[in-house]
């Protein structure tokens, strides 16, 4: 590395963050400490540095002082570092002549003591002056913004994603992969949505059929991600279109397949009823299935399960459309952003044994209830006992899997607004008396605690209490033949048992249990509940620690629908403004040869993940592709001769910020 | 091996150890600020250097940190398998198994070095980590170490 043109012009730049810093570092002795720190000439604190008029000052300091070279020492550079390189790079000093120290999420929000805190603050400031004064002069690369747009889940979220994009995007395309065979996620399975009762299906199905004929989105329906690779504006992605057996092109939905069948009932559990209907092998998920085509279940067809059927169904297309030899196929795509939309799982309620689900008859799951209250349900829109006859009285219990030291400690944000709801539906269409336990009844949002005060006033029973068991152990008779909720009842201070005919489990949310698998394909970070981590809770809720990608919707964190689509909304703009602006600016930290030192030993090729390294075989030395190298040094520590280096990380400055912090 | 004199009590007691911390941007690095965001305070010994991947910390890095006068280096990584460059973090934890056999063979005690895996979301752990390790050095005493 060739010694600086000039010699440093340091200016050190101390922010107190409000109180956040200057609450528990003494600044004004850090400032003191950093002026007398060799190659410093200027070094001044002010309240906020990020405002305008700390920008502003650093611009007059640079000015005034004649600064070559800046340090900044506030909060992290993740928060703000590019901030304070556009205002270096305003007043006239290559950006990457400036360095960044954290003193507030590094020292004053995690240290207790005042003195080791300043302690701590003037050692990474050292540090950091060290490292500046060896810095070099560097330009950011900048690479174009394929305006492609790939959006992982047809859910509310990723349909209203889908359709911004779309909207706005002319000509580029827009790639909505779902895994289910058609779109419209959870939503598509409720029959009215909170406060307002609106029927779900009328919102959602216009939206549905929209998605399928917009010209700009090209929808891969029964199909997943498979791999991801690039980085923003140029990500390569892997699709694979599992096989429906049905010629998509073809098939017109016609459904004549279903009914030429040679299973002359439907005996195989459908999923999308959460298997309380049933289907036959050909079958379409539900009615207003988008795309409204027909597919085969390879573990139920007998011809692809035993390779010996009359193929009926075959006679009966008029189309041709049916192809039993049909096998996945991939395809790959290049696409510059990416918004995931994978929504949630519902909890599983066997994980409480003592609500008796799966064990006790009639006990249900909120979702297996809003399929009972569906039109298109297995009821027709009556929730019914096993018996057939109509519910007199109903219990739902909330909080099963959330607030709950045992499963999750999280509140899952929307159990208690559609409990409420399921409530209400249940006494409109059986006209049973509803029984809600709860811990704490939380209805903000609005119209949602009108919503509860219009419940309570059509004669709702509420019960504060965490329900103990649900069982079948009669000790009356008129607990006899039914269903008995015991639960303490903690406003009135005692136990009550209320027979009940049907229980329904007001279950909370959890993260899809391939959230991991998608997570590392994605290079994204999950909180310790396991949803996708979005890159600040409050200024940056939909975008990640991976620039280019987005997160909208419950694989964020339970929410509701409203939430929901305001995310995707926000996800979908985050990634038109990116492709707006056309370019991304690529860090140049990537790896160096000094061929001097090369000895073409090649240990850093075998190094490599991403291949950007060659051999050069006439001067025997290696050579780094620039475009290639994403950054990571792993092929500098590895060097035995030193000639290969980071750019920006370069062992020199390392080896400077080491001394100075000790 | 280096012979450590038990130094005198007052001192022992006035003397805080030095923990110098190689964490990568994308797990460890933004579990330290996930830490202060969440004002999960911890023992205020250590100091981060932070490079882009854990497979970049260069073993001359650590002996150079003990050498400067560091009594601990910590090593901060994304777990197996979550490496924002696919397999960095397995080639810092091959080095650092030689590195560790190393620097105990040079008489510098097992619990001086470390490499933990630590993810964006694991502000706690961070805090496990450095507050354990800090504890271990308070008992080993200082370091002092002049080099090899």
């Amino acid at each position: 590395m060739n010694p600086p043109a000039e010699a440093p012009r340091i200016g050190v730049f101390v922010c107190d963050c409000g109180f956040n810093i200057l609450g528990v570092v003494d600044v004004p002795a850090v400032v003191k400490f950093a002026a007398a720190l060799p190659g410093v000439v200027h070094a001044e604190e002010y309240k906020y540095m990020c405002s305008d008029p700390g920008q502003d000052l650093i611009k007059k300091a640079v000015q005034e002082h004649g600064l070559n070279r800046v340090v900044v020492a506030s909060c992290s550079p993740t928060l703000h570092e590019r901030t304070f390189r556009r205002v270096v790079s305003e007043a006239g000093i290559n950006p990457f002549l400036f360095n960044m120290v954290n003193i507030r999420e590094g020292v004053s929000w995690v240290t207790e003591d005042k003195v080791q805190a300043t302690e701590k603050a003037e050692s990474l400031i050292d540090a950091g002056v060290r490292r500046v004064t060896l810095q070099e002069p560097l330009e950011a690369r900048s690479e174009p913004v394929n305006p492609n747009v790939l959006v992982i889940g047809g859910g509310i979220a990723g349909m209203h994603a889908s359709l911004s994009l779309a909207n706005a995007n002319r000509g580029a395309k827009v790639h909505l992969v779902e895994r289910q065979p058609s779109i419209g996620g959870n939503m598509a399975r409720f029959d009215k949505t909170f406060p307002t009762l609106d029927c779900a299906s009328c919102i959602l199905t216009p939206k549905m059929t929209e998605v399928k004929i917009h010209p700009n989105i090209r929808l891969h329906s029964y199909s997943e991600v498979v791999s991801v690779d690039g980085y923003v504006g140029n990500f390569d992605v892997t699709i694979e279109h599992k096989p429906r057996y049905i010629n998509e092109d073809l098939c017109i939905g016609c459904l004549k397949c279903i009914e030429a069948c040679v299973f002359k009932d439907a005996r195989f559990p459908n999923e999308f009823d959460l298997g309380l209907a049933k289907r036959k092998p050909i079958y379409i998920p539900f009615p207003q299935a988008v795309p409204t085509k027909v597919l085969i279940d390879p573990h139920d067809c007998l011809y692809l399960r035993l390779g010996t059927c009359k193929k009926t169904c075959i006679d009966a297309c008029e189309k041709d459309a049916i192809d039993l030899e049909q096998k996945p196929d991939r395809v790959s795509l290049k696409v510059g952003t990416i918004v995931v939309a994978t929504g949630f799982k519902p909890f599983d309620a066997r994980r409480k044994p003592q609500y008796g689900y799966g064990v006790l008859p009639n006990v249900y799951t909120a979702l297996e209830m809003e399929r009972f209250l569906s039109p298109t349900g297995p009821t027709e829109g009556v929730p019914l006992l096993q018996d057939g006859r109509k519910p007199e009285t109903v219990g739902i219990i909330h909080c099963v899997g959330s607030r709950d030291k045992n499963t999750n400690e999280y509140c899952s944000k929307v159990c208690c607004m559609y409990s409420l709801k399921l409530a209400h539906l249940i006494k409109e269409r059986t006209g049973a008396e509803v029984y809600n336990f709860y811990i704490d009844m939380r209805t903000p949002g609005k119209g949602y605690e009108e919503f509860y005060e219009r419940l309570l006033s059509e004669g709702l029973k509420v019960i504060r209490g965490r329900v103990a068991e649900v069982t079948k152990a009669a000790l009356t008779r008129a607990e006899k033949d039914h269903l008995i909720i015991r639960a303490e009842d903690t406003l009135a201070g005692f136990v009550r048992r209320i027979p009940v005919d049907m229980v329904v489990l007001a279950v909370g949310l959890e993260p899809q249990s391939d959230t991991q698998e998608l997570r590392r394909m994605l290079n994204l970070s999950c909180g310790h509940e396991g949803f996708l981590q979005e890159l600040h809770p409050k200024l940056a809720p939909v975008s990640t620690a991976t620039d280019g990608i987005f997160i909208a919707g419950a694989c964020q964190g339970p929410k509701d629908i409203p939430e929901t689509v305001a995310q995707a909304g926000a996800a979908a703009s985050e990634a038109l403004s990116l492709i707006h602006r056309g370019v991304v600016e690529i860090q140049p930290y990537t790896a160096v040869v000094n061929e001097e030192l090369c000895s073409g030993c090649k240990v850093c090729i075998g190094m490599c993940p991403y291949d950007a390294i060659g051999y050069d075989e006439e001067k025997r030395v290696v050579h780094v592709t620039e475009v290639k190298c994403k950054g990571c040094g792993v092929c500098a520590a590895a060097c035995p001769t030193g000639a290969m280096d980071q750019q920006h990380f370069r062992k020199e400055l390392v080896m400077a910020e080491i001394a100075g912090v000790i | 091996m280096a012979v450590v004199m038990e130094p005198p009590k007052e001192a022992q007691e006035a003397w805080e150890p030095r923990i110098v911390a190689f964490f990568c941007n994308w797990c460890t690095y933004a579990a330290s600020d996930l830490a202060g965001i969440s004002r999960v305070k911890y023992a205020p010994n250590m100091r981060i250097v932070r490079v882009m991947c854990s497979g970049r910390i260069d073993p001359s890095f650590v002996l150079e940190a003990f050498r400067d006068g560091a009594d601990g280096v910590l090593i901060g990584g994304c777990n197996p398998g979550d490496c924002h460059y696919k397999e960095g973090n397995y080639k810092t934890m091959r080095r650092a198994m030689l590195l560790s056999q190393m620097l105990q063979d040079l008489g510098i005690e097992k619990e001086r070095f470390r490499l933990d895996w630590i993810c964006a979301s694991c502000a706690r752990e961070l805090q496990t980590t450095v507050n354990h390790m800090t504890a271990d050095l308070k008992r080993l005493g200082p370091l002092n170490w002049k080099g090899v």
